[in-house]
């Protein structure tokens, strides 16, 4: 049974990874998992300098999901090579660095940084976070900014670059193109969906930073389809992801077309998830008398 | 990087019993998990019948007994209500120990004050079971019902002096006044500790008395969590550092951090 697959020139040994900002940097989850058994390790966002991070309460609880405004706290490029880096190296299975920036200058210079650093398996660009004023989504909704921000950054390394896409746009298909015509080798789908939540007796947001980003499995099949879309749309693998809890949730992304997918919220109450999903993959191809996961990717029957 | 020897297991309740008016104490069956505790840590636990409400729930650890640990709640919402209604022999998923927890005096060292508020009062029985020195807790609640497990910490031998606001039972007032009481109190108790749980404001206060009478201070914080294993970043906290202060984390540096640590201008 084949569970590989490739996203750009990065073999991954099979499909599931962890979606950004969710596992840390892999470190943090290491006595409750064998990382691995991963198909890649996807840490938290990381800019050039450190960052403090929103104002709390940074998450609230909503019917299946939550919302969330953290801000991409973080260490920093130097930061992050110093204190992580020393254990992500020493992972059998590769490493893909979340990256964001403020200007189209930045995110080149956090890229060239870890191309230079050697050992590191793909790079995500991150140019969908809705928590951040200035940077993230303000990149990811604009179709010249985007072409401009992933050219930048096909022309500084030749790391597998994968942008991950915002949802919070009228149709993803032109704005994947744009990825993908700049020299993209695959595309994130999606990051959390803009949302808010407010307590009624205090009429009070209930994030500090007054609204934030929707995930787990409420964001599914709005992830789903935008994973439809983007599969008609591009030739480059897909990596769906949207509240993933189990193999069949991981199974619908890649009927829909995606290549891989990553395990997300869920790693937040379930840290097994992930390893769950690929054993039930197994089973599914097993039952299904699949040899290769590739004959689940975008087999969708569209009947007329 | 602080090592933390964490297990996620599915246990078995062994009872699940109110305590008095909202409050409950639960006792799980963990093994692998009960050696391994240590005063001021805490479980996460996810409480399956829940459905669309997804995360685990953090509860302060409160007694370890053989392959058995127990957390005393309050009934406060969904997690707490739906975990109220299990049975005996019905299965959580647990994780833990988790969190830096109290600093344990060492023998013929400081001499603890524990100052709770409410069912912080859990959170610090291992502590003062733990401890060499006997000291006195200080608890304080709203009314009779919200002091709990004065009995135990009476059976640790400990000096237990009570406040509510109602005066319901032990002295009126907040329980700073007898903690002010004591630390004012010539001549002093030699290596005076301080170590509290509660909520943040009566946190916050004893914080500042501590400081006043430059006694050493460990505090339990209580912040909202969501993984619980320090990769989510919502249980926050501002902690100084050299030239400044930055968002640590509850569940990983904390809970308990030196009172002189906390950033408290910053906190919300």
């Amino acid at each position: 049974m084949n569970l590989s697959i490739k996203i750009g020139k990065l073999k991954l040994p099979n499909p599931v990874m962890v979606a950004s900002g969710t596992f840390g940097y892999g470190v943090e989850y290491a006595q409750l998992l064998d990382l691995n058994q991963l198909g890649a390790v996807v840490v938290k966002g990381i800019r050039l300098d450190p960052v403090r991070g929103n104002a709390t309460p940074r998450t609230v609880e909503v019917a299946s999901g939550l919302i969330n405004a953290i801000g991409l706290q973080g260490p920093g490029v130097d930061g992050f090579i110093k204190k992580y880096w020393p254990f992500l190296k020493t992972l059998k299975v590769p490493t893909i660095i979340n990256i964001w920036g403020t200007t189209v200058e930045e995110y080149a210079e956090v890229v060239g940084r870890f191309d230079a650093l050697g050992g590191v398996g793909a790079l995500e660009l991150n140019v969908s976070c809705p928590n951040i004023k200035k940077g993230g989504a303000q990149f990811g909704t604009d179709l010249k900014l985007l072409a401009q921000v992933v050219a930048a950054c096909r022309k500084v390394t030749k790391l597998p670059l994968i942008t991950k896409m915002s949802p919070n746009v009228v149709g993803i298909g032109p704005f994947a193109q744009a990825a993908e015509d700049a020299g993209s080798d695959a595309l994130s789908i999606m990051n959390s969906y803009p949302a808010m939540a407010i307590d009624i007796e205090t009429r009070r947001p209930k994030l500090a930073n007054v609204t934030g980003g929707l995930t787990g499995p409420c964001i599914k099949p709005i992830a789903v389809k935008l994973v439809w879309d983007a599969a008609r749309a591009v030739k480059i693998p897909i990596i769906g992801m949207g509240g993933i809890q189990n193999a069949g949730d991981a199974i619908e992304f890649m009927v829909a077309g995606a290549t891989a997918v990553a395990v997300g919220t869920a790693n937040f109450y379930e840290p097994q998830t992930p390893l769950q999903v690929i054993a039930g993959l197994r089973e599914f191809m097993e039952k299904h008398g699949m040899k290769d996961v590739k004959e689940i990717i975008g087999s969708v029957q569209i009947v007329k | 990087m602080l090592a933390v020897l964490m297990l996620e297991q599915t246990v078995q309740i062994v009872s699940n019993e109110r305590d008095t008016d909202s409050y409950f104490r639960l006792v799980l069956r963990a093994p692998l998990i009960a050696p391994l505790i240590q005063p001021g840590q805490f479980a996460h636990v996810r409480v399956w019948p829940l459905k669309d409400a997804l995360l685990r729930r953090p509860f302060s650890i409160f007694q370890v007994s053989g392959d058995t640990f127990s957390i005393l709640y309050k009934t406060v919402g969904k997690g707490t209500d739906a975990l109220a209604r299990l049975g005996v022999g019905e299965e959580l998923s647990v994780i833990a120990p988790l969190g830096h927890g109290f600093t344990v005096p060492e023998r013929g060292g400081e001499t603890p004050l524990l100052v709770a508020g409410g069912y912080g009062m859990a959170a610090m029985y291992l502590l003062a079971q733990r401890s060499p020195q006997r000291g006195i807790v200080f608890v304080g609640g709203r009314r009779r019902v919200d002091i709990l497990c004065e009995t135990e910490f009476r059976a640790l031998g400990w000096d237990v002096r009570v406040t509510t606001e109602d005066g319901s039972h032990g002295e009126k007032g907040l329980v700073t006044e007898p903690l002010i009481a004591e630390l004012r109190r010539k001549p002093p108790v030699p290596h005076r500790k301080v170590f509290a749980c509660g909520p943040t404001g009566m946190l916050k206060a004893v914080g500042k008395i501590a400081e006043e009478y430059n006694v050493p201070a460990e505090l339990s914080m209580d912040e909202h969590m969501c993984c619980g294993v320090g990769v989510c970043l919502t249980c926050v906290i501002p902690v100084k550092t050299g030239n400044g202060w930055e968002y640590q984390r509850t569940c990983t540096e904390g809970p308990v951090f030196e009172a002189r640590q906390v950033e408290w201008e910053e906190t919300r």
